[in-house]
């Protein structure tokens, strides 16, 4: 079975994963039969207005930077689990993405990188947000994990996953230091 | 100076640890070339024409004697004895192996010195005004701010791989001394009707091959929200910049596709949800980093606080170009020129300098140095009386030149001496146009006139803001170089005129030589180069410099 880096447990690990990522059409889902699907935004806004019965335990969706999902918000909201596409690790825009999916609207299910998800990039996607990690297929998913768990123990602004910034916690220390 | 804690420390210790492992993973072939590049970037490691380069970070242009001295030191046992310091309040080492790197990052921890975010798409450095905090035109002192923003800029997550590079550039003064304008981002730090601290905000300057002056975006932004506020402009940039092209891929390029309205009214709308949060900056922090930069100064009694007579002409020469006014009387800012002619290239220390200059900075300045984005050195808070004794110290060491704000106080880029991105080399082109202004006299006659040197479009050395701008540009596989005319930095920036088409590099400084002739020729009393330039315009120039069918077909 497919592997994922699992960074919402404490330590984060490498654990089984059940979701079936779909990239492309409808054909590739009858594929998948009966599993948990990860659709692409477009295509499940596409079903849901058609009227089509997704199971909501075994439906999410994938995000690309593009997607304008705002007006889908409430549903998404919703959903078990929302990926955000990486087309190229230098590719930042998923970060912010994350960040709001997470801080502005408040979306508590498990929120996954997909795509060019590489080891270097871990520490800086889980800061935003994320919580588990598709990590590309042709690297060594114990080796990323690395980068999970090497990550800095000072983070001067505040993120998805701290939003109080250092100083304010410096001026905590400083208060009860006194 | 702000002194680093705890948190700051480790912070950098463990960043060479992280980068450590990822060169030797690079090394072993687990990291391809093409993933470790924004890596190296981010931690200042180049790739150049003739080995790798390191640069190193001076933030907001401030450094301690201790610190010059390791930098002297990493020049020593891993270089060639040379810094180079350039426009952006950085230092570079030219002659690294990629293999040390880590090694020289560890030692620089060790003074609290970094290369985080020197380069790469990724929030840069906070540039500042090299007297802030001791010129007398300020009003607001801009270094606390930069260094609360160097804090959240320093691994800020969501802001590793922007579209592009993002500077931000900060001032109190009166007049822009940072260009302001010509940032990303530039803050103009001022007091309110009721005495707070407030802030003009300029979004989307930039030079390049689309240089642009940057528009105000906010006209009295409190300072509580300024980490708020470029939150919001940042993550802006991030969302919906360009990434298909990266030379449309910087903010200006956004904003100008957008138009000002919609670009003001995306960055208030995202503003909104942030600006109460918890990055509102606090009047406690604000204190606190405030209290580092506060240095009280002796009281000098009136007797010191004149310059000793003294007749010596050089030295009235150089007091006169080099020193300006501090905020306490009896005090007085020392700019030494890093461009005493031909010889040495703009900006480049030697090991021995560098180490001079720690030792007066520590004997003059309570040990505080300053780098000038015109690659120059700024020692802050002299005393008059010590004034001579400074020169005489710094002539031996090439330090003194009289040189400040004139002709041959060149800013150039190292050009691809060095430089793998660029066109044309520049270190020749600065000397040959050094030598032919070698009489004192007559450069100081000139008056203030700017000389600005690319080596390719990237303008690393603002050639669009002189008055003589000039770039070099590739034709045919051969160095070509296009003059600008009639630019300015300063409160009314402004972008210099290409004059014609371009010259060979053996023609560049003959055709300095006769702007400055048609200069002289139309000039009135002591009138400065722009004023003149302002007067009668860029035709005059393009008759001289293309009289004897000088130009060529490289346009
Ligand atoms: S202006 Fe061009 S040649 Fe000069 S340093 Fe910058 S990138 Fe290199």
């Amino acid at each position: 079975m497919k592997k994922i880096i699992n960074g919402q447990i404490q330590p984060p690990a490498v654990v089984e994963d059940h979701w079936k990522l779909v990239r492309g059409s409808l054909a590739e889902i009858s594929n998948h039969g009966q599993s948990a699907t990860i659709l692409p935004f477009s295509l499940w806004r596409e079903l849901r207005q058609a009227g089509a019965q997704l199971d909501p335990d075994k439906t999410a969706i994938w995000l690309s930077a593009e997607d304008d999902f705002r007006d889908e918000i409430d549903a998404i909201l919703a959903l078990p689990l929302v990926a955000i596409d990486f087309p190229d690790f230098r590719d930042g825009r998923g970060y912010s993405i994350a960040y709001l999916l997470r801080t502005r609207y408040g979306f508590k299910g498990e929120l996954r990188a997909i795509g060019d998800v590489l080891r270097d990039q871990l520490f800086y996607m889980h800061r935003c947000g994320f919580t588990s990690f598709d990590v590309r297929a042709d690297k060594d998913i114990a080796e990323a994990l690395k980068g999970l768990q090497t990550g800095f123990s000072v983070r001067y602004q505040g993120s998805a996953d701290d939003p109080v910034p250092l100083f304010r916690k410096r001026q905590e220390a400083e208060l009860a230091g006194e | 100076m702000y002194l680093y804690d705890d948190y700051d420390k480790s912070l950098i210790r463990q960043r060479v640890e992280q980068f450590r492992d990822q060169v030797v993973r690079h090394q072993r072939g687990e990291l391809s070339d093409e993933q470790f590049l924004p890596l190296r970037l981010q931690n200042g490691v180049y790739h150049q024409r003739h080995s790798h380069m390191l640069r190193v970070a001076i933030p907001y242009g401030t450094l301690s004697s201790r610190q010059m001295r390791a930098l002297a030191e990493v020049s020593e046992q891993w270089d060639r004895g040379v810094g180079h310091f350039t426009t952006r309040h950085n230092v570079q080492f030219n002659w690294v192996r990629l293999e040390d790197t880590p090694e020289i990052l560890a030692y620089l921890a060790d003074f609290d010195m970094h290369t985080i975010q020197t380069s790469g798409n990724c929030v840069r450095g906070i540039t500042i005004d090299a007297l802030a905090g001791v010129a007398a035109d300020e009003a607001v002192d801009p270094r606390p701010f930069a260094e609360l923003l160097r804090q959240w800029a320093t691994l800020n997550p969501e802001f590793a791989f922007l579209p592009r590079k993002f500077k931000i550039a900060l001032s109190g003064a009166e007049e822009d001394r940072v260009l302001l304008r010509s940032n990303d981002v530039g803050l103009q730090l001022y007091h309110n009707a009721s005495g707070e601290i407030v802030a003009r905000v300029f979004a989307g300057g930039g030079l390049g091959r689309t240089p642009i002056i940057g528009r105000l975006i906010c006209d009295a932004l409190p300072w509580q929200h300024f980490l708020s506020y470029i939150t919001a402009i940042v993550r802006v940039f991030n969302r919906y910049g360009r990434r298909d092209n990266k030379y449309k891929a910087r903010i200006k390029i956004l904003l100008q596709a957008l138009g000002i309205e919609n670009f003001v009214r995306e960055i208030e709308s995202e503003w909104q949800h942030l600006k109460d949060g918890p990055a509102k900056l606090t009047e406690t922090e604000y204190r606190r980093v405030a209290a580092c930069f506060a240095t009280a100064l002796p009281p000098v009694s009136a007797d010191d606080a004149t310059t000793p007579l003294c007749h010596d002409k050089e030295f009235l020469r150089w007091k006169k170009r080099n020193v300006r006014p501090h905020k306490i009387d009896g005090y007085a800012n020392v700019t030494l020129s890093t461009k005493p002619g031909p010889g040495a290239a703009p900006g480049d220390l030697i090991s021995f300098q560098m180490q001079a200059i720690a030792d007066w900075a520590e004997r003059f300045c309570r040990g505080e140095i300053r780098i000038s984005h015109e690659q120059n050195v700024v020692l802050a808070g002299i005393r008059q009386e010590d004034l001579y004794t400074l020169w005489s110290l710094a002539k031996p060491f090439a330090l003194a030149a009289s040189n400040i704000g004139l002709i041959t106080d060149i800013m150039a880029c190292p050009g691809t001496d060095f430089c793998g991105i660029g066109n044309a080399r520049s270190i020749p082109l600065v000397h040959a146009i050094q030598s032919r202004f070698d009489d004192l006299d007559y450069v100081h006659d000139l008056g203030d006139l700017t000389l600005k040197l690319n080596g390719c479009m990237n303008a690393c050395a603002h050639h669009q803001l002189a008055d003589i701008g000039i770039l070099g540009v590739e034709k045919n596989g051969e160095e070509w170089f296009q003059i600008t005319l009639g630019g300015e930095a300063g409160n009314r920036p402004k972008l210099g005129k290409v004059v014609g088409a371009a010259l060979k590099a053996d023609q560049v400084a003959e055709t300095v030589e006769k702007i400055v002739a048609v200069f002289l020729s139309h000039r009135r009393e002591s009138e400065v180069f722009a004023d003149t330039f302002e007067r009668i315009g860029i035709a005059a120039f393009k008759a001289a410099i293309y009289s004897n069918k000088n130009g060529s077909s490289a346009s």
